[in-house]
C-alpha cells in the first residue's frame, strides 16, 4: 500500500491542467487558493463518524467502567452489595465476584480443578488451542493447496464458513455431535463411533471434552480466515529463494520451517494476534451449543449471563471490563504495528 | 511415463489425500444439513442423514442374508409364497408376527433349515423392507422449509395440519402466514431490513472520514487515526450495557434504528481504516489535477472518490453485510424476540423449544443461504478486504 507521494514533481500535472486550458490559466500552485477553506472543512467529513463513534464506543466505555463500581441496576455503589460475614473488596465488589466467584479456595487442589472449569480456564483453552489450531490447519493448507490444481475450489471450501454466522455453524456441529437413543445414532460423530465398535458419547455434556468440541467449531470457523491471510504472504516469497534452496538439496521441509516460516513470521504473527481478540469477544457458539453449561462458559458469554440473564448491570460490567483488560495489549499491538506500517510508507 | 514422474506422482499423493480430507471435513456437516432439512420428520429422528445415499441395501441387510436364497432378490421366486405380494405381507407387520411365523415348520422341515432365526432388530428391518412396496412416499420433501418459513410448531406438518383444519391457533393458513412473528419467512424479512441500511450508513460515513483522513490535512490527524486503529479491536460487549440502558429511556429499545446506530457506530473504525488506506493509495496527481480544473472537495468526493473507492465500497460492502447478517448478540439485546431476525430465531429454536431437527436445519440453512449467495459471487471483495484490514470488531 505504498503511496509515492513526490511533491517534488507537481510541474506534470501543472502541464496537464495548462495543456488542456492552454491561454488564459496562469501557471497555479499545486493547491489552488479556492482548496484553501476554512479549517473546518475536514471536520465537516470526519463529523458523522466522530459523532457516531464517540456516542457508540467511547462514551459507553467510559460508562462500563463507571457502572462496574456500582450495583446491579446502577443506583449505588457496589460496596452496598456486601453483605455481613462474606469476604468484600468495598467499591470493588463487583471484581471480586467477577474474579473469585467461580474459584473454590479451599485448596489448592481444588483451586487448581475449579480454575480450569470456570470461564477464565475456559478461555485459556479455548485461546490456546483454537489460535494453534486455526494458524496450523491454516499455514498447511495453505502450502499443501498451492501445489494441486483444484486449489481454488480447495480454498473456497475452507474458506466457506466464514459465510456462515457462529448461530448457523452451531447448529450444523450440534448435529454432527447429536446423541441419539441407544438403537440409532444419527449424529455423524456418534455414528462413525458405534460402526466402529465403540460407544456413543454425549459431546456436548460430558466434561472435559466438551469444551474442546466447541473449540473444534471455531476452528473450522476461522481455519479458512488464517488460511487466506498466509496463503497471501506465501505468495510474497520470492521463487528464486526456494528454488535455489531446492537446488542446494533441502528437502520441503527444511524450505517450509527455514525459509517459509521465517519470511512470512510477520504475518503469522498478526494472525495470531487478530485470532486471540475474535477468540476473547466469542460468544455465539457457546451461547447456542450449550449456553455456557456443563462447564464450558467463557468471559464473553458470562458477562451476556450477568447482564441479561441475571440482569446485574454492575457484574456485568465489571466482566466486561476484564475483558477489555485482556485485550488492551492487543490494542497496544495494532496501534504499534500501524505506526510502523506508516513509517514504511 | 519415466520412472521420475511416476515417483513425483507417487510423492504427491500424500499432499492431495490431505487436502481431499481437509475438504470433507469442512464440506460434510453443511451438506448433512442441507440433506436433513429435505428429508422427512420420521426419517429423520430414525436415522442417519448418510443412509439416504444407500438407501436400498441398509434395508436389504438382513433380507439378503435370511430370505433372499430361496424368495429371490425381489421376492417373486416362489409362486406359493410370492413376498412382493403386499396382502400376504400385511399378515406379518411386525417383527413378532415375523418372528412366529418363521418359526412354523414349512413341509415338516424349519422354515430356515439349519440356520438360526434372525434377531429382533434384523427381523424387523426385513418386515420394514417388505412393507417398502406400499410406503412409496419420497424420501424428501420440501415441509420443513414451509414448516421453518411460517413458524409451524406442531406435531405433523402446516400442510397436513391446515388440510385437517388443526393448525396452532397463531397460523391462518393463507399467505399472511410467511409473516408470523415466530416464522423465518418474517426473520428473513426483518434482518433484510436490519442489515441493508446498517450496511450503507457505516460506508457512506466511512468514505467521507477516509476522504478526510488521506486527502485533507488538518490537526491531530495521525493521532486521531492511531486512536481509531486501536479502537478496532474494543470488543462489543464493553460497549452493550450503557447503550443499552441509553436505549431504554430514549424509547430506543427493540427499534431498527436503534440497531442500525448501533452497527454504525461499531463498524466505523474498520471501515474508515479500510477507506483511508485504500484511498491513499489513489494517485496523488489525480486530486491535483481535479483541485486546479477548480473542483471543490465536495466535488472531487462525489465524481472521484466514490467512483474510484467502489473496490474498498464493494469488500467494505460485503464485510459489513456478512457481520450484520450473521450477528446474534447485537439484535439479541436491542431487538429480542419483538422484532427477532434470523440468527436470534434460530438461537431461540436450539435454546429453548428444542423443535426438531428438521426444522431447525431448514431454518438454518435458510439463514445461511443469502451470505452464501453474497460469498461465492463476491469472494474476491471479501478476500481483497479482508487482507487489507485483518481485524474486525
Amino acid at each position: 500500500m505504498a503511496t509515492p507521494q513526490d511533491i517534488s514533481k507537481p510541474a506534470t500535472t501543472s502541464e496537464v491542467a495548462v495543456g488542456r486550458r492552454p491561454v488564459k490559466t496562469p501557471r497555479a500552485a499545486p493547491v489552488p487558493e479556492i482548496m484553501k477553506q476554512g479549517p473546518w472543512v475536514p471536520w465537516l467529513y470526519l463529523l458523522p463518524a466522530l459523532v457516531v463513534m464517540a456516542f457508540f464506543i467511547v462514551y459507553p466505555m467510559i460508562n462500563t467502567i463507571g457502572l462496574s463500581f456500582q450495583n446491579r441496576d446502577g443506583t449505588a455503589s457496589a460496596a452496598t452489595t456486601c453483605r455481613d460475614g462474606q469476604p468484600c473488596w468495598g467499591v470493588f465488589e463487583n471484581y471480586r465476584y467477577a474474579l473469585t466467584d467461580e474459584f473454590n479456595t479451599s485448596s489448592p487442589g481444588a483451586f487448581w480443578n475449579s480454575f480450569w472449569s470456570s470461564s477464565y480456564g475456559n478461555t485459556i483453552k479455548w485461546i490456546v488451542v483454537m489460535v494453534f489450531g486455526t494458524v496450523s490447519v491454516g499455514l498447511a493448507f495453505a502450502v499443501l493447496a498451492d501445489r494441486v490444481k483444484y486449489e481454488a475450489l480447495a480454498k473456497a471450501i475452507l474458506f466457506m464458513p466464514m459465510a456462515i454466522s457462529f448461530v448457523g455453524a452451531g447448529v450444523i456441529w450440534k448435529f454432527v455431535y447429536d446423541y441419539g437413543t441407544s438403537q440409532t445414532q444419527i449424529g455423524l460423530l456418534n455414528a462413525i463411533i458405534t460402526s466402529l465398535g465403540g460407544r456413543p458419547v454425549a459431546w456436548l455434556s460430558t466434561t472435559p471434552i466438551n469444551t474442546f468440541m466447541i473449540v473444534l467449531v471455531g476452528i473450522w470457523i476461522w481455519s479458512g480466515f488464517c488460511m487466506t491471510i498466509l496463503a497471501a504472504a506465501l505468495k510474497s516469497v520470492p521463487d528464486e529463494i526456494l528454488e535455489a534452496a531446492r537446488v542446494d538439496g533441502a528437502t520441503e521441509w527444511t524450505v517450509f520451517w527455514k525459509i517459509m516460516v521465517p519470511i512470512i513470521l510477520p504475518t503469522i504473527t498478526v494472525v495470531v494476534t487478530t485470532m486471540v481478540i475474535n477468540v476473547l469477544k466469542l460468544f455465539d457458539l457457546v451461547y447456542v451449543m450449550t449456553g455456557g453449561n456443563f462447564e464450558t462458559d467463557v468471559i464473553a458469554n458470562r458477562m451476556y449471563t450477568e447482564m441479561y440473564k441475571n440482569f446485574n448491570v454492575g457484574r456485568g460490567t465489571a466482566v466486561a471490563v476484564i475483558l477489555v483488560v485482556a485485550i488492551i495489549p492487543f490494542i497496544y499491538f495494532n496501534i504499534k504495528r500501524f505506526l510502523e506500517q506508516e513509517a514504511t510508507r | 511415463m519415466n520412472r521420475d514422474q511416476i515417483n513425483k506422482l507417487l510423492n504427491r499423493i500424500p499432499t492431495h489425500l490431505i487436502i481431499i480430507l481437509t475438504m470433507l471435513i469442512w464440506i460434510v456437516p453443511t451438506v448433512g444439513l442441507l440433506v436433513t432439512s429435505l428429508r422427512p420428520p420420521e426419517a429423520v429422528g430414525s436415522s442417519g442423514w448418510w443412509t439416504v445415499f444407500a438407501p436400498q441395501n441398509a434395508a436389504a441387510g438382513p433380507y439378503a442374508t435370511y430370505c433372499a436364497e430361496c424368495h429371490g432378490a425381489d421376492g417373486k421366486a416362489l409362486p406359493q409364497a410370492d413376498l412382493s405380494n403386499q396382502e400376504l405381507v400385511a399378515k406379518y407387520p411386525r417383527s413378532l408376527q415375523l418372528l412366529a411365523m418363521l418359526r412354523q415348520p414349512i413341509n415338516g422341515q424349519p422354515h430356515l433349515g439349519d440356520r438360526p432365526l434372525p434377531g429382533a432388530q434384523e427381523a424387523a428391518d426385513i418386515a420394514s423392507f417388505l412393507r417398502q412396496g406400499e410406503q412409496t412416499q419420497s424420501q424428501f420433501t420440501f415441509n420443513n422449509y414451509i414448516d421453518a418459513l411460517v413458524g409451524y410448531r406442531g406435531q405433523n406438518t402446516y400442510r397436513v395440519d391446515c388440510a385437517a383444519g388443526t393448525q396452532p391457533p397463531d397460523l391462518r393458513c393463507n399467505l399472511s402466514d410467511i409473516l408470523n412473528p415466530r416464522g423465518m419467512g418474517r426473520a428473513f424479512v426483518n434482518s433484510l431490513f436490519v442489515t441493508i441500511p446498517a450496511t450503507i450508513l457505516p460506508i457512506l460515513f466511512a468514505a467521507f472520514a477516509g476522504y478526510a483522513f488521506a486527502w485533507l490535512d488538518f490537526k491531530g490527524r495521525f493521532l486521531l487515526f492511531a486512536l481509531l486503529v486501536g479502537l478496532q479491536v474494543v470488543p462489543l460487549q464493553m460497549t452493550l450495557v450503557p447503550i443499552s440502558r441509553f436505549y431504554a429511556q430514549v424509547g430506543l429499545n427493540g427499534t431498527f434504528l436503534g440497531v442500525w446506530l448501533f452497527h454504525t457506530g461499531f463498524g466505523m473504525p474498520y471501515a474508515i481504516y479500510l477507506m483511508r488506506n485504500f484511498l491513499g493509495t489513489l494517485p496523488r496527481d489525480l486530486f491535483e489535477s481535479a483541485y486546479l480544473d477548480g473542483a471543490s472537495h465536495w466535488t472531487a468526493f462525489r465524481q472521484l472518490v466514490i467512483p474510484l473507492a467502489m473496490p474498498a465500497i464493494a469488500s467494505l460492502g460485503i464485510f459489513q453485510f456478512l457481520w450484520v447478517w450473521n450477528d446474534l448478540l447485537v439484535s439479541l439485546v436491542f431487538l429480542g424476540g419483538t422484532t427477532p431476525v434470523m440468527t436470534y430465531q434460530i438461537s431461540n429454536m436450539v435454546t429453548s423449544l428444542g423443535s426438531g431437527w428438521q426444522v431447525l436445519t431448514a431454518a438454518a440453512f435458510l439463514s445461511m443461504l443469502l451470505p452464501m449467495i453474497v460469498f461465492f459471487s463476491l469472494q474476491r471483495y471479501f478476500v481483497r478486504g479482508m487482507l487489507a484490514g485483518a481485524v474486525k470488531g
